[in-house]
């Protein structure tokens, strides 16, 4: 009897990351990495986004926008990597690297938005 | 309108050459002629000892699967004249091994198709059973799509996933699992699920979504396998927050 | 039986055509593919891009003024620029994508794609509005 994989829950993981990728990082990299620096729109400023980013819904909507797509690209990267490259017999190298950077980047988040003045 | 078309021809006879090679045939190109009734042309008038499978020669038993300039197609389904001036290069099925010319080995799915057992199961009856099951025309409808599939292969031949991972399922394999687990007189989702859920079993589907585009009949694998994903993960969930189970846990 | 042969005088010699570390370039389709799947890669890097920002804020106003001065360079424009075509081009095929997924009957009938699709695109503009006029100052 096979035991129970854990890919559906991985793939729950990719899943939601993708869905918070797709619905919130566009209009955020258009306007910070774009907008603001490139003087089409004006920046929020430090103080104000200070303010912005101290509301705890703000801080659990960034959590979530850290650390949910970072799993979406572990795991599909794993996959790119095991059939773009064929190297799927560092099969456990490769999985280690991405969950564990997912993780990392992840711990990451907490710890910078916990620490935000 | 031409009068004659080429075909390149991928011959491999094992008994003489170590590496399939292409011979140039030229058949007439009528208007009507599909690319089986030109190998037919080939095999009858010019080379006797060309190998192919075909059956029905209309598109139902899938037995004709082969490249056609690169793409699967069933050559009974396709016609000469659209790859008009040519010429036109048939090739044995992609990712399976070439047994001799265009024939492919294709116990690897049989076995594959038999592990995702592919009848209905029944948890209390042993059969035959005593009435007839009633089944209302909308749960039919929630898994003939999927019962459409004629096994021809395309899909296979056009997974990527599965040219480079042989243990991959596959998506006629999984769209039948889901064929099953759909009809509302089945109750073995929970069997399938065990064989599925494995890393090899569906989760290598990284939704290239090529096999759907290639099926004959419009079965569309590629959605079944999602489908499949989302099935899976609803039961992995329901086996860790509730681990006394249901009777249909992901194991049986 | 597992499909592994020796070659014996009745049993063919069968031939595995060996699977190039090119595949991907060399069908239209399975290079959009290919371009899809990369799209995750310019997705994490926003996420790092994120964390750099949260770091720099919390950092003060120096270092905050610090960070802005470094998105303004050139190639940092640049590469965003490109970052957000691939995300976008995730967006579009995540959106796509999703009605496959996820069929809906309604009175028997399946209800087509592009309905499924479009509340995905009205939320995405919808979400997008509401950050833009949070961060704009509303």
């Amino acid at each position: 009897m096979a035991k129970r994989s854990n890919e559906p829950f991985l793939w729950a993981l990719f899943s939601s990351g993708g869905m918070i990728a797709a619905l919130l990082i566009p209009v955020l990299l258009l306007l910070y990495g774009l907008a603001f620096p490139l003087g089409w729109l004006s920046p929020p400023g430090y103080q104000r986004t200070l303010a912005l980013v101290s509301h705890p819904v703000t801080r659990l909507v960034l959590f979530g926008l850290c650390s949910l797509p970072l799993f979406h690209w572990a795991h599909r990267f794993r996959f790119t990597l095991y059939d773009g490259l064929q190297i799927k017999h560092l099969n456990e190298v490769i999985t280690a690297l991405c969950y564990g950077g997912a993780v990392v980047g992840t711990a990451l988040a907490g710890y910078i938005l916990w620490n935000l003045p | 309108m031409a009068e004659t078309i080429i075909l390149e021809v991928a011959r491999y006879r094992p008994e003489q050459e170590t590496e399939p090679t292409f011979q140039s045939f030229e058949v007439p190109c009528r208007r009507d002629w599909v690319v089986l009734d030109a190998l037919n042309e080939i095999k009858d008038k010019q080379d006797g000892s060309l190998s192919y499978r075909w059956s029905c020669r209309m598109g139902v038993c899938g037995s004709c699967g082969m490249m056609v300039n690169g793409e699967p197609k069933l050559t009974c389904a396709t016609f000469l004249t659209h790859y008009l001036p040519g010429p036109v290069r048939v090739e044995p099925l992609r990712y399976f091994p070439v047994v001799r010319d265009l024939v492919v080995e294709m116990t690897d799915f049989m076995v594959k198709l038999r592990s995702i057992k592919p009848w209905i199961i029944r948890e209390a009856e042993t059969p035959p059973p005593a009435d007839e099951y009633l089944q209302t025309p909308g749960q039919l409808d929630s898994y003939k799509q999927f019962s459409m599939c004629i096994n021809c292969l395309l899909c296979y031949a056009a997974c990527p996933v599965f040219g480079l991972d042989e243990h991959f399922i596959g998506p006629a394999a999984i769209a039948l699992a889901q064929r099953y687990n759909k009809d509302s007189r089945d109750q073995g989702a929970g069997e399938r699920l065990a064989i599925l859920s494995q890393h090899e079993g569906i989760w290598g589907c990284t939704f290239v979504g090529e096999c759907s585009k290639a099926c004959p009949k419009q079965v569309d694998p590629a959605g079944a396998i999602q489908q499949y994903k989302l099935s899976a993960v609803k039961e992995w969930f329901k086996s860790v927050l509730l681990p006394w189970g249901g009777k249909e846990g992901s194991g049986a | 039986m597992k499909p592994t042969p020796a070659y014996t005088l009745y049993h063919p010699k069968w031939y595995r055509r060996p699977v190039s570390t090119y595949w991907w370039s060399r069908q239209r389709s399975h290079f959009k593919f290919i371009l899809r799947e990369l799209s995750s890669i310019f997705v994490a890097y926003f996420v790092v891009l994120t964390l750099l920002y949260l770091r720099a804020l919390g950092r003060g106003p120096e270092s905050y003024t610090a960070f802005e001065e470094w998105l303004s360079r050139p190639l940092v424009i640049a590469l965003n620029g490109v970052s957000l075509l691939f995300v976008l081009l995730h967006t579009i095929t995540w959106f796509n994508l999703t009605p496959r997924a996820l069929p809906v009957r309604v009175r028997g009938k399946r209800v087509a794609d592009w309905l499924i699709a479009a509340p995905n695109y009205v939320a995405w503009l919808a979400i997008s509005a509401g950050i833009a006029w949070l961060v704009l100052g509303g």
